[in-house]
């Protein structure tokens, strides 16, 4: 195990040794990524009682979402809260084109993720002028717009919704009826391909731009950095597979309204596991999301459905507690140690 | 003749009432270091953040190499080889030393293990290396410094802006800073500095500016220029408030 061993303090890192102590990082990264998805991937085979692999599918649903949102409010610091807009699209572009037209939840999931993409650059033209707080007020105003438009729009369902119909189980369909592991599977895939985007991110001219606009905008333009380019491809990026997420959401579901895919306690679910576990980090929605909705579905089951919002005040509880302890959420209980280890051993 | 990188011609720039560039005209040789001077409050900052794009002139034209950037935003103005350090260091914070100068090497590298490769090496050249891997929130403000210079070096500019970045540095490290700057322009990068200690900047620089309420007061030979009466005057004026 020489891959965990620290190097030596005493040699002075010499350029051509820092970058390949950088090279050797992020390979132990992609390697750390494979064990732990393979890991989770026999999940489901551990844990056969159906509520739980419900909370799994979830869990992991939840994770893949509050990595997308990542993107743009952890990476490039615009804290959205609107998030569920794009849900609400891919969940309908889903349902409307298999229920009416027969495409295939895979097309609809691509077809929505696109068009959330362009709507989140619609809408990033005015909003990304706005500063700070204004940005996030006018996502929710935004997310509540297309809730109110979702709502009265009869080709949709109007407030009725859409009921998916039953079809045998089949991966073409993403229909499963009798046993939700390939939910559990899907999800995980998701939120692997979201993991995935984030890492090669990270050490692209996007991640280190992103980061930078978060961290101190002007001081990034005078470095080169397209301020307004940088939120704008963030942006698509991160509706992109928010959309995807609601695609699959629906079929999961197999039935949808306009509150139950667009209500603004998605927004916040998809916001609260990044900046529990670690904002702007590739694991940090992860860690959240498994600390967060499983407490979701038991107090939801505990405290009776989703209508009293009691849940959300826990939540919220939660991340100021979290806020408070732990500002750099619950991960950096561990980067803490490390970077207390490193100072021990410097000269 | 002697070529002129950039010029300002008649630059103003008023914030509500206060004018805090008032007609500033200055020719800068390719080259040289020219030393900007005046006390607090004179427009130094200000003259950076309008030639670096931050902020944008009420009246006036900026050229670069004989072309207008008036215009141009600050990232277009960084390619075209203007780079500048902040006054207060704004280091980007939630990033490593190594990461915040990645940001200015990906203006002429578009490749990350290039942009790294260079920000490591310019790491290298301001004597940060050591510390590239610790958060840069947490340096000390002399380090700090050397990570705004640094930043600023990785974009590989042709004009470079710094504004007080020996300011506050114990004697050895601001002639570290001294020898640093010069290694810099002998290797053909202009530099703009704005410094207050005179026993510092004098020996440095070829030219010295001197501006005062916003206006350009004196200019010449640093010799010339400190003994000029109006300058002297001027920091007079500032020293007894100060004392
Ligand atoms: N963004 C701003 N808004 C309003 N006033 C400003 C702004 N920036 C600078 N000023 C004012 O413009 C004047 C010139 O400021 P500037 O920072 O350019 O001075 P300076 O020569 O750099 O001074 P110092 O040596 O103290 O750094 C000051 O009176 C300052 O208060
Ligand atoms: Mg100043």
């Amino acid at each position: 195990m020489t891959s965990t061993t620290l190097p030596a303090p005493a040699a002075v890192p010499a350029t051509a040794s820092a970058a390949r102590a950088f090279a050797a990082k992020r390979r132990r990264t992609l390697l750390v990524g494979l064990v732990v998805f393979a890991g989770m991937a026999a999940l489901p085979y551990l844990v056969r009682d159906v509520y739980l692999q419900n909370v799994l599918i979830l869990t992991v649903m939840y994770a893949a979402l509050s990595q997308s949102w990542n993107i743009l409010g952890g990476y490039c610091g615009q804290i959205s809260l609107g998030h569920a807009l794009y849900f609400g699209l891919g969940a309908y572009f889903t349902s409307v084109l298999f229920v009416t037209y027969g495409v295939v939840p895979w097309g609809g999931m691509l077809a929505g993720g696109l068009a959330s993409a362009g709507v989140a650059l619609l809408l990033g033209w005015p909003c990304f002028r706005l500063a700070g707080h204004y940005f996030s007020i006018a996502t929710i105003v935004i997310a509540e717009i297309g809730l109110l438009l979702v709502h009265n729009w009869d080709f949709v369902g109007g407030a009725m919704g859409i009921q998916w119909p039953f079809n045998p189980d089949s991966w073409w369909t993403l229909q499963f009826a009798r046993d939700k592991v390939p939910y559990f599977h899907f999800a995980l895939g998701l939120f692997v391909a979201v993991w995935f985007v984030t890492y090669l991110i990270e050490d692209s001219r996007w991640g280190y731009w992103w980061r930078a606009v978060k961290d101190d905008a002007q001081a990034a333009e005078s470095l080169g950095v397209e301020v307004f380019r940088s939120k704008m491809a963030a942006a698509a990026v991160s509706a992109f597979f928010t959309a995807i997420g609601g695609g699959f959401y629906a079929a999961y579901v197999s039935y949808i309204d306009p509150e139950s895919v667009m209500s603004f306690r998605f927004s916040l679910l998809f916001a609260l596991p990044a900046v529990l576990g670690g904002i702007g980090t590739l694991w940090g929605a992860l860690v959240g999301a498994a600390i967060l909705i499983p407490l979701t579905e038991i107090s939801r089951s505990y405290l009776g459905g989703t209508g009293s919002g009691l849940d959300l005040i826990l939540y919220g509880l939660l991340v100021m507690l979290v806020a408070l302890a732990r500002p750099e959420g619950v991960l950096s209980l561990f980067k803490r140690t490390r970077t207390a280890r490193n100072q021990e051993a410097a000269p | 003749m002697t070529e002129i990188i950039l010029e300002a011609e008649r630059v103003t720039l008023r914030f509500g009432g206060l004018v805090a560039n008032a007609d500033v005209s200055l020719a800068v040789r390719r080259g040289e270091i020219l030393g900007l001077i005046g006390p607090n409050g004179a427009g130094k900052s200000t003259l950076f953040n309008l030639i670096s794009g931050t902020y944008r002139p009420t009246s006036g034209r900026i050229l670069l190499e004989g072309q207008d950037i008036t215009g141009l935003p600050a990232p277009e103005r960084c390619r075209r080889g203007i780079a500048r350090t902040f006054q207060v260091p704004r280091s980007f914070d939630s990033m490593n030393v190594v990461e915040n100068v990645i940001v200015g090497g990906f203006v002429r590298h578009p490749r990350a293990a290039e942009a790294r490769a260079a920000a490591l090496a310019t790491l290298d050249v301001v004597g940060l290396a050591h510390r590239a891997d610790a958060v840069a929130g947490e340096l000390t403000p002399p380090e700090k410094r050397r990570l705004e210079v640094a930043r600023a070096l990785a974009t590989e500019p042709r004009l470079l802006l710094l504004d007080e970045v020996l300011t506050g540095l114990t004697p050895s490290e601001a002639k570290a800073g001294v020898e640093l700057i010069r290694r810099v322009a002998e290797r053909g990068v202009t530099v703009i500095m704005v410094e207050h200690v005179m026993e510092v900047v004098m020996p440095l620089v070829d030219r010295a500016v001197v501006l005062h309420l916003g206006r350009v007061l004196a200019e010449g030979r640093p010799a010339d220029v400190v003994r000029d009466e109006a300058v002297i005057a001027a920091y007079l004026g500032e020293r007894r408030r100060a004392a």
